[in-house]
């Protein structure tokens, strides 16, 4: 088998005593749509803290594509490749969509270019950010405060502003929470265009049957712990996921 | 032009530098109420390049806005760890260090100043102020600009996108320190005499005041916020001894009505493309 673009051994991390996340193992294959599932305190949002560098894993190890990142700060993280979004949507307040598109950019270039006015200096930069504004429907969003927009735009917006860096790996922390089935169902169509132009995706959600019908395979927290991992049909079927979720039937 | 005005305008000119070179710091979101310090560094080590070493002015400014810059960012790594307003106590301080230097620092002078430069007009400080007011409103369409502005808003956010952080609040502090010992090498040259009371904390307060005035979010509101500071206690000099009273009125009302300042990127888009904005 090759080489899995994501990988995570024992990552454990505690706070003061209590293990939000104790020996975590998983993997993200090229290509495929993975899911964390799991209650509320599951340590999910810690799963993708950790691998982001916003925390410091206490032990294990996070590899993208081999190479060992996990000590290292969240910007380089990010332009290894992974990016991401937030749980509570977290934009630029003064900034338009457009602003957002353009400052998240890849990040190789030459300091002149960086200093210069972007429409003069950086024709690669709008190309891409037009690209992307294009991809996600945003077009007529352009010039707005992005932190205006309505809750569903906002989402776009973020998911577009992780995408524009060009990320191997995109990690979704509740894509859909908070929107209707129509919204949900047009986040769902852009994450699986976004497989097909190759870019893995680790998602966490807790819409169920949002996650069975997207993710190739699923793992499964609770209390910090690895409780069940598997395609959705085996996961759904798990009597372990059932108890954590339903309480157990004594 | 009588000699009355070409000394206010000079003096607005500046402070304008002074207000920029707060700006570029606060558009990362840092407050400093220290900039009169790196002012006073200007005005210090060019006065005594031009004075005692014999360095053409211009050079000696630009020696000066390098070795402030350097300061800067070595003022900045300890301020990396503060935010809001520890930040802005730390800055203080680090005026009130620089300031009590100078006092005991009697190569040049210490209290009683230092005098002998050469004296510059109006001319050449606008040349200054308005060349690098346009060269940070270039700046404001970067995309260093934008990440300074992901910094202000959001830093962990900013950290998660792949912005370096440290690298952006270090290089605004030492931009900033820059911009303010051109303004204090400029104003050293214009008075011809300097002491260290010219660059403490009101000086300090005086920028910061001039950019929130003016509008902290767009370069030209340093612009508006330095003309209007300088000015508006001399227009007001017909009703005598409330002037400053009412002076200090009208800036309680700007920030009454006007949080953002008197300028800000919507006023300055009806100003300048009224059509395309429709």
């Amino acid at each position: 088998m090759s080489q899995p673009l994501l990988k995570l051994t024992g990552v454990t991390k505690t706070f003061g005593g209590i293990h939000a996340l104790s020996n975590m193992v998983c993997e993200v294959p090229e290509g495929q749509i993975i899911g964390v599932i799991g209650p509320n305190g599951a340590g999910k949002t810690t799963l993708f803290n950790t691998i982001t560098g916003a925390y410091r894993a206490d032990a294990g190890q996070v590899t993208l594509k081999g190479v060992d990142v996990t000590q290292w700060p969240s910007y380089r993280i990010v332009r290894e490749g992974i990016a991401r979004t937030f749980q509570n949507i977290r934009l630029f307040s003064s900034m338009t969509v457009w602003e957002h598109l353009l400052v998240a950019q890849p990040h190789g270039e030459a300091a002149w270019r960086r200093l210069l006015p972007i429409a003069w200096a950086n024709p690669a930069a709008q190309a891409r950010a037009t690209e992307v504004m294009e991809f996600f429907g945003l077009t007529a969003f352009r010039d707005r405060p992005a932190k205006s927009l309505p809750y569903g735009i906002q989402r776009k917006v973020e998911m577009a502003r992780a995408v524009t860096a060009k990320p191997k790996l995109l990690l979704l922390d509740e894509p859909v929470a908070g929107m209707n089935h129509d919204e949900a169902e047009e986040i769902r169509s852009l994450m699986l265009r976004l497989r097909d132009t190759g870019l893995s995706i680790l998602l966490i959600e807790h819409d169920m049957n949002f996650v069975m019908r997207l993710c190739d395979y699923l793992y499964v927290l609770d209390f910090g712990v690895l409780i069940a991992e598997g395609k959705p049909d085996d996961v759904r079927a798990n009597p372990v996921v059932l108890d954590a979720y339903l309480g157990k039937d004594d | 032009m009588s000699t009355y005005y070409a000394s206010l305008l000079a003096e607005s000119g500046i402070l304008l530098l002074g207000a920029l070179s707060v700006y570029i710091i606060l558009a990362t979101g840092q407050l400093s109420l220290g900039n009169g310090a790196f002012m006073g560094i200007g005005a210090y080590l060019s006065s005594w390049l031009t004075v005692t070493m014999n360095v053409p002015l211009t050079l000696a400014l630009v020696i000066s806005a390098i070795f402030a810059g350097v300061i800067g960012a070595i003022v900045a790594f300890p301020a990396l760890r503060l935010k809001g307003i520890y930040l802005a106590m730390a800055t203080v301080g680090f005026g009130e260090m620089v300031r009590s230097f100078f006092l005991n620092f009697d190569t040049m002078g210490g209290a009683g100043g230092f005098r002998g430069m050469q004296h510059v007009g109006v001319g050449t400080i606008w040349l200054w102020a308005g060349g690098i007011l346009i060269a940070v409103m270039l700046l404001e369409r970067s995309r260093v600009w934008l990440e300074m502005q992901a910094v202000h808003d959001d830093e962990t956010a900013a950290g998660l996108i792949g912005l370096n952080t440290v690298v952006t609040k270090i290089s605004a502090f030492a931009a900033g320190a820059a911009v303010a010992a051109i303004s204090g090498g400029l104003f050293a040259h214009h008075n011809v005499y300097i002491e260290p009371a010219n660059f403490g904390f009101e000086r300090s307060v005086e920028f910061v005041l001039a950019v929130i005035l003016g509008g902290s979010t767009v370069a030209p509101g340093s612009l508006v916020g330095s003309l209007l500071l300088i000015f508006l206690p001399e227009f007001l000099r017909p009703i005598a001894d409330w002037r400053l009273a009412a002076f200090g009125s009208l800036l309680v009302l700007v920030l009454l009505v006007r949080r953002q300042g008197i300028l800000d990127r919507n006023l300055l888009r009806m100003m300048t493309f009224r059509r395309a904005a429709a």
